[in-house]
Parts: C-alpha cells; sequence; structure tokens
C-alpha cells in the first residue's frame, strides 16, 4: 500500500512534466488542427536560449522571460515562413515540415550548444516534500502547470481576442467572414504555444537535465496525456498528462517484466487504445449538431 | 435614392473554381437601402456571385464599394467595409454560445455600450434567441441557427447584407417570420440587401428589383414585379 501511493506520487510529480507537454501540444491543435510533432524541439530550443542568457551572466527570472518572449516570436514566425505557405496543402505536407522543423532545431542545438548534458537551475529548489515523495521542484512544477491553465481559461473563455482565436480555429471560413483575421489567429495560436513549451521545457530541465534530445520521451508522453485527456480539451490534456504519469509508474512498479525499459511501450499502449476506444478523449468534446 | 454612383457596382464579373468558370461577366448595381434578389437554378452561380464580392472565390472584373475596386480584397477587409455575408449552411461557430455568436459578429468594433445594445436589438428581432443564449448554438434547430446567422450579420452593423438561401431548410413559418424580419430591419436601419433564393416568389415578395441567372449569365434584370407577373418566365425559371 506505501509502495502504492509512493508511486503515485512519484507518477504526479513526473506527470506534472507531461501535463505541461501536453498543454503546449494542445495549444497548437487548437490553432491548426495537427499535432506539432516539433513541439519538444522547440521546447528544448527556447530552454538553452533561456540557458545561454543565463551563461551571459543574466538572474534566472530575466532568462526566464527572455526565452519565453523570444519563444514567443519564434513561434509567430515559424508560422508566418514555414506553414503559412502550405496551410492549405495536404496533411502529409505538413508533417514532413514537422519533421524537417524537428530535425533543424534537433541539429542547429547541437551545433550552437553541443550535446553534452548541462544542468538547469529551478526556482523552486529540491527540498524533499511529504517525507520525500516529492520535492518543491516537482510541487512548483505542478503548481506553474495548473497556474497556466488558468490564465488560458480566462484568456479564451474571458477575451474577445480568446474568442476570436477560438472561432479561426473551429471554423476559418465563417471567421473571415466577420472580419476575424484567421491567419493572424493561428500564427499567434503558434505564439503561445511555444511559449507555453518554453515554460514547459524550462521546468523539465532541472530533471532530465538539457540537451538537445530531452525532449524525446517526454513529447511522447505529452502526446500520450493530450490524446487521453482529449485534443480539443486543454484541462482534460493537463489531467490526462498527470494521469500518464501515474500509469506509468504504478505500471513500471507493479506489473512484471515492464520495468524501467517498457515504460515508454506504455505511453504508446495507450495512446492507441485511447484512439480506439474513446478517441475524442476523455474530456475532448465531440460536437453536437443538429440540421 | 442618391444621384452618384451606387453603392456596389458589379461590371463584367468572372469567377473561377480552379479551371472551371462559374460565372461569365456578371454586371449588376445596388443602390443605398435597395433589397435585390438574384434569382436562377441550382448551378446557376448564384451562391457564387456572393462568394465573389465578399472575396472568397479567384475573380476576373469590377466590383465597385462605394467607388472603391474591392476586388482581389482579403474577405475580412471587405467584410470591415460592412458587408456581411450570411452563407449558404448558415456558417454557426458550434462549439461557443448563442451570445458568443452574436458578440463574434461584431468582432470588427471597439464600441462596447453599442454592441450590447446591438444584441439587445437582435434578442428583440428574435426572441427565441435570448430564451437560448447561453446555449451551445450547435444545439439550435435550423431555423434558430438560421436567425442567428442573421442576428451575427447585423452585429457587423453592416451597410450591404448578403443573404444565401435565407429559406433553405425552414419551415414555411419560420421562413414568413424571418422575411418579415429581414423587412423590418431593412426599414430600420436602411441597410442594403442582396438575396439569393431558391424560393422566388418568396424572394420575389421581398425583392423590389431580380436578377435572373443561367448558367453564369444574366438573363434578365427587371422590376421583382414584372419578373413575378411573367407567367413564361415563372415556368421557364422559376418553378412556379
Amino acid at each position: 500500500m506505501e509502495l502504492l501511493l509512493h508511486q503515485v506520487m512519484a507518477g504526479l510529480a513526473t506527470g506534472g512534466i507531461y501535463a505541461c507537454m501536453a498543454l503546449a501540444v494542445v495549444m497548437i491543435f487548437q490553432a491548426i488542427d495537427h499535432l506539432n510533432f516539433a513541439q519538444g524541439e522547440m521546447a528544448m530550443f527556447s530552454t538553452f536560449i533561456a540557458w545561454q542568457v543565463m551563461q551571459w551572466g543574466q538572474p534566472y527570472w530575466v532568462a526566464f522571460v527572455a526565452a519565453v518572449v523570444l519563444s514567443f516570436v519564434g513561434g509567430v514566425l515559424i508560422e508566418r515562413v514555414l506553414f503559412r505557405p502550405i496551410h492549405n496543402a495536404p496533411v502529409l505536407s505538413s508533417l514532413v515540415a514537422f519533421i524537417a522543423l524537428f530535425s533543424i532545431l534537433n541539429s542547429a542545438a547541437g551545433y550552437l550548444w553541443d550535446y553534452t548534458i548541462k544542468t538547469f537551475p529551478t526556482p523552486f529548489g529540491h527540498k524533499p516534500l511529504l517525507a520525500g515523495l516529492a520535492d518543491t521542484h516537482e510541487a512548483g512544477m505542478i503548481g506553474v502547470t495548473l497556474g497556466l491553465l488558468g490564465l488560458l481559461y480566462l484568456f479564451f473563455r474571458g477575451t474577445r481576442l480568446g474568442l476570436a482565436m477560438r472561432a479561426a480555429a473551429a471554423n476559418p471560413e465563417s471567421a473571415r467572414l466577420v472580419g476575424i483575421r484567421v491567419g493572424w489567429m493561428t500564427a499567434l495560436g503558434w505564439g503561445m504555444a511555444a511559449s507555453i513549451g518554453a515554460v514547459a521545457g524550462m521546468l523539465i530541465a532541472p530533471v532530465v537535465f538539457l540537451e538537445p534530445n530531452m525532449m524525446l520521451g517526454v513529447l511522447l508522453y505529452g502526446f500520450a496525456g493530450a490524446v487521453l485527456g482529449g485534443l480539443t480539451s486543454p484541462g482534460g490534456a493537463v489531467l490526462g498528462g498527470f494521469a500518464v504519469g501515474v500509469i506509468e509508474n504504478v505500471a513500471g512498479t507493479f506489473i512484471p517484466y515492464v520495468g524501467r525499459e517498457l515504460k515508454l511501450t506504455i505511453a504508446l499502449i495507450l495512446i492507441v487504445a485511447v484512439l480506439m476506444v474513446r478517441p475524442s478523449g476523455l474530456f475532448g468534446r465531440s460536437v453536437v449538431s443538429r440540421v | 435614392m442618391n444621384s452618384g454612383p451606387p453603392m456596389l457596382e458589379v461590371r463584367g464579373l468572372h469567377a473561377f473554381y480552379g479551371q472551371n468558370q462559374a460565372l461569365h461577366g456578371v454586371s449588376f448595381d445596388i443602390g443605398e437601402g435597395h433589397i435585390r434578389t438574384l434569382l436562377g437554378a441550382n448551378g446557376a452561380g448564384k451562391t457564387t456571385v456572393l462568394r465573389a464580392l465578399s472575396g472568397m472565390v479567384r475573380t476576373n472584373g469590377d466590383i465597385r464599394f462605394d467607388g472603391r475596386a474591392i476586388a482581389g480584397w482579403a474577405t475580412e477587409d471587405i467584410v470591415r467595409l460592412g458587408i456581411a455575408h450570411v452563407p449558404e449552411g448558415r456558417g454557426t461557430f458550434l462549439r461557443v454560445s448563442v451570445e458568443e455568436n452574436l458578440q463574434l459578429g461584431a468582432m470588427t468594433r471597439r464600441d462596447k455600450a453599442g454592441i450590447a445594445a446591438d444584441i439587445e436589438q437582435v434578442y428583440a428581432h428574435f426572441p427565441r434567441l435570448r430564451e437560448r443564449r447561453r446555449q451551445q448554438a450547435g444545439t439550435l434547430s435550423g431555423g434558430e441557427q438560421q436567425m442567428l446567422a442573421v442576428g451575427r450579420a447585423l452585429m457587423l452593423r453592416p451597410r450591404l447584407m448578403l443573404l444565401d438561401e435565407p429559406s433553405f431548410g425552414l419551415a414555411p413559418l419560420i421562413v414568413e417570420e424571418l422575411f418579415g424580419i429581414l423587412r423590418e430591419v431593412n426599414r430600420e436601419t436602411g441597410v442594403a440587401m442582396l438575396v439569393v433564393e431558391q424560393n422566388a416568389a418568396l424572394a420575389l415578395e421581398l425583392a423590389e428589383h431580380a436578377y435572373l441567372l443561367e448558367t453564369g449569365h444574366i438573363v434578365m434584370d427587371a422590376p421583382a414585379a414584372v419578373i413575378g407577373a411573367d407567367e413564361g418566365i415563372r415556368r421557364a425559371y422559376l418553378g412556379y
């Protein structure tokens, strides 16, 4: 029993990482209706920017803000330069562009900052909490993720710009007919997702350490969380992220043969299972309509 | 009505879907506050005319609004001139509430008080929308969604409304109510309307002038009363 509780708590702590990533994944999905396979690499690159700013002698929060702002600009630019020209092209073209973006960012980070593993600081420290089941960084990470979620909720439900972004994503043609500049809404969605990804990366880096391939596993878990919770529901994605963390830990401990090696397989099994049983995810909305 | 050039002037309008040409040199005018209708069989190009005016298809030719050439403009910039398009299929934002749909209609405006007043005005025209204001728009009936589409267009405070088959799929009583409200809105706000309709009898009652479209050409351009009275035209083109 105590082992189970311990594993659940540890799962929630790592789940915070996936929740953060899942949130960024859902943001882009809302804006462009595609999964962004380069999302993890974008987050990794943003984290390197923060690291670089700190290497230049700036304090953590300056680096943090710089990374968030630069990532926003970068996200908008990626949409304008790379995805704008192909927004009417078939899905496969976007997929290839995502893969290109993935390897460009991965290689560029390797070229600029090399592949050695670097430590990344946390503003929350690493003091143990709850008799060593979690630590302050993990608690801080969960807090920031939930805080971000709350801000996003307020933005999308409570502001005109948020409403316009939702409308542009759900029904671009109608959105144009009420005068919404749909292209800019998409770019804004990319910018926001890149910023959220930057925050996620900076929270994740103290745990997994900073290097160009740091996000490979995390992104898969993030996808699993997003699919589990529902790609149309930011709140669901965050919950899904936590759930994936717990499932991964508990299964790794209690199911024989799974162990550490097959943990990633669990994420993939989860994705396939959810897509088969409930494609809209636990909290995703399938549209109700009458004609 | 006024002596200057008409509000909307269309000259030699051609439209294309890929390689296919849907309009072959269409020309017509709409003056301030006028209601005109575009009649014709399925596939005659009626919807394409509206889509061309809103910049939603590739066109050739001249479209002027207040004397300004707007052919080739982006849809969202055309809308900002005060041209509201109630599209085929109603264009409802299904996942947001009825009231949010109306707010979306006013997305280009900044005057908070005016927007609130206009939402009240729309509810006054369509009391059923007020009852359902918090409801997800996707759950509305077809008639309610059509009212919402008209309401959303009115939120722009348009000078010209393009209505694509507003009667489509609606029960006769609802249609009558809707057209009554369109007439009322036209009288109260002086908004001009271009109405595309399958239901020719209805459209000829609403509009003072009609254009008859056949395979991308305007084959007749006459007062609604004249077309409505001509049995030959009615039989040949309008099916009633």
